[in-house]
């Protein structure tokens, strides 16, 4: 029996849609909850961002347990950022408690880009050692070998970066991941089609799912700050061209264009198994881009 | 070696402020060869707050001068006896390790620290030092081609690279090279990618609970033996 919907969905063969929400900073969770609204019937799953970028906000636990109150299906995602192997454990233990069962493994940004940069970066586990933590616990003990009173059990992902632009590290680093039970994977933001067909001619030869990182760029200014400031985000110049050419106010028109056109492109090569449509602040849009690339209906 | 930078003469002035006789006391070790507290260092600040003294009018210090082959070392410490009964407070230039082992040695009198201690690390050019070691205890260089990715990946991690590297730099500054990218092209060249697809579990902390003490085994085989 599946552990989540969302697994159910994994290995149905259907061409899988996630997308993400960040919480807010403060406690006025109603927009929010209108996005959870928006999205929650449109998509297989609604990641939760964890302080994403280092910026303190409104915890990615609490955006699963709000996600789950609406109705939809969550995916948590856990950094190693903030917490040490105590406090993730824990964290994980009051997750499953609560039905929330799909979880994305990251390492976490680095303190130095986000908004409190003077606290103590913890990273007592790395992604592939929280991927074992899991799999530790679902066996029935704990880290330090301790049994558990009953133990949980997930849908595990971790990310991938098939367009970094040192390519050998993040494959050796992908294989440990699959190695250490990661199911399904949710790749850094993909521009250029050629990157994740070269990264899938490597990555199909492992039995996990691979979901196509869509960043929605809403101008060029956007596409070039996230050059500059983003971990790991690298926009191709053709891209970033694109949206240059747009008049003044179009440019999230455009972006939503060009989120479609790689989604449907994606979907009809069948390159990989689905999508993940990260909106960045405009999570609104989602529905208009599934639209635009015609996978708003139902059976995908 | 240890690398520290001396402390901005205003917090030194404000620091010694309640003192009226302070020794200026260096060390001619790890601080000497950083530029943060070695006799050239000690002789500098001394003329410094001199200068600020005469031009603020307030009650003058007396200061007195003094270097340490070593603070650290109780052995060099005894020699500062007869340097310290009549003065106020010590303003040390060693690294906090000097700072504090001075304290314990003299209970009643006040030391100061001149700098802050930065890391252990290496002069790169003249003027510049790099961190290098962490002091993890637990040395792991052999599995990592001879590059610590516990000091120089910001995140210390220890199964590869994050994301977040572009262009070879660390997204943390891109004054920094990324330590996993440089781990896995040195590991490539020396042909031991294998060290880099091993799984490393996650550190052992215990192993290095705080403040450490080190003691020595005795070696019989080195010859004499305390027994």
């Amino acid at each position: 029996m599946a552990n989540s919907l969302f697994e159910e969905k994994l290995y149905s063969g259907t061409f899988l849609v996630t997308t993400e929400v960040g919480p807010p900073k403060g406690v006025d969770v109603s927009e929010l909850i209108h996005h959870v609204e928006l999205l929650k019937d449109k998509v297989d799953a609604i990641n939760v961002t964890d302080h994403q970028s280092s910026v303190m906000r409104f915890p990615s636990l609490g955006g699963c347990l709000l996600v789950k109150e609406l109705g939809g299906e969550p995916i948590l995602q856990v950094t190693c950022r903030d917490r040490n192997r105590l406090a993730l454990q824990a964290d994980l233990l009051f997750a499953y408690s609560r039905d929330v069962r799909n979880v994305l493994c990251l390492t976490g940004d680095s303190i130095d880009v986000g908004d409190h940069r003077e606290a103590k970066p913890v990273f007592d586990l790395d992604s592939i050692q929280l991927l074992k933590a899991i799999k530790t616990l679902e066996s029935g003990t704990d880290m330090a070998g301790n049994e558990l009173k009953s133990a949980p059990k997930f849908c595990v992902g971790a990310s991938v970066h098939p367009e970094a632009d040192f390519i050998e590290p993040q494959l050796v680093k992908f294989d440990k991941k699959v190695a250490a039970g990661a199911q399904f994977f949710q790749t850094q933001g993909i521009f250029d089609l050629a990157s994740l067909r070269r990264f899938m001619q490597y990555a199909s030869q492992f039995n996990v799912k691979i979901l196509a990182g869509i960043i929605v760029l809403a101008s060029a200014r956007m596409a070039r700050y996230m050059n500059e400031n983003v971990p790991g985000i690298i926009v191709c110049q053709a891209i970033i061209d694109e949206l240059a050419a747009v008049e003044k106010g179009k440019g999230l028109q455009k972006g939503i264009e060009i989120a479609a056109r790689l989604i449907k492109a994606i979907r009809d090569e069948r390159l990989c198994h689905g999508v993940h449509v990260m909106a960045v602040g405009n999570e609104g849009i989602v529905p208009e881009i599934l639209e635009a690339a015609e996978l708003a209906g139902v059976s995908r | 070696m240890i690398v520290a930078e001396q402390k901005p003469l205003e917090a030194i002035r404000q620091m010694i402020a309640p003192y009226h006789r302070v020794l200026i006391l260096g060390c001619g070790t790890c601080m000497t060869v950083c530029d943060a507290g070695g006799e050239r260092e000690v002789s500098f600040l001394h003329s410094s707050l001199r200068l600020i003294q005469a031009k603020s009018g307030e009650e003058p210090h007396i200061f007195s001068e003094y270097i340490l082959k070593r603070q650290c070392d109780p052995e060099f410490i005894d020699l500062l006896v007869d340097k310290v009964s009549d003065v106020d407070a010590i303003l040390s230039l060693g690294c906090g390790i000097g700072v504090q082992a001075i304290a314990e040695r003299f209970t009643d009198m006040p030391v100061l620290p001149g700098v802050n201690t930065s890391f252990m690390g290496m002069a790169k050019e003249w003027g510049v030092w790099d961190e290098r070691c962490a002091a993890c205890g637990d040395c792991r260089l052999e599995d990592t081609a001879g590059i610590c990715p516990i000091t120089r990946c910001t995140k210390g991690i220890l199964n590869g690279p994050c994301a977040g590297a572009k262009n070879g730099k660390c997204e943390a500054s891109k004054d920094m090279e990324c330590a996993w990218i440089l781990i896995y092209k040195r590991l490539e060249r020396l042909q031991q990618l294998e060290k880099m697809r091993r799984y490393y579990p996650p550190r052992n902390f215990r192993a290095v609970p705080r403040p450490r003490r080190l003691v020595k085994k005795v070696s019989v085989g080195a010859g004499e033996s305390d027994g």
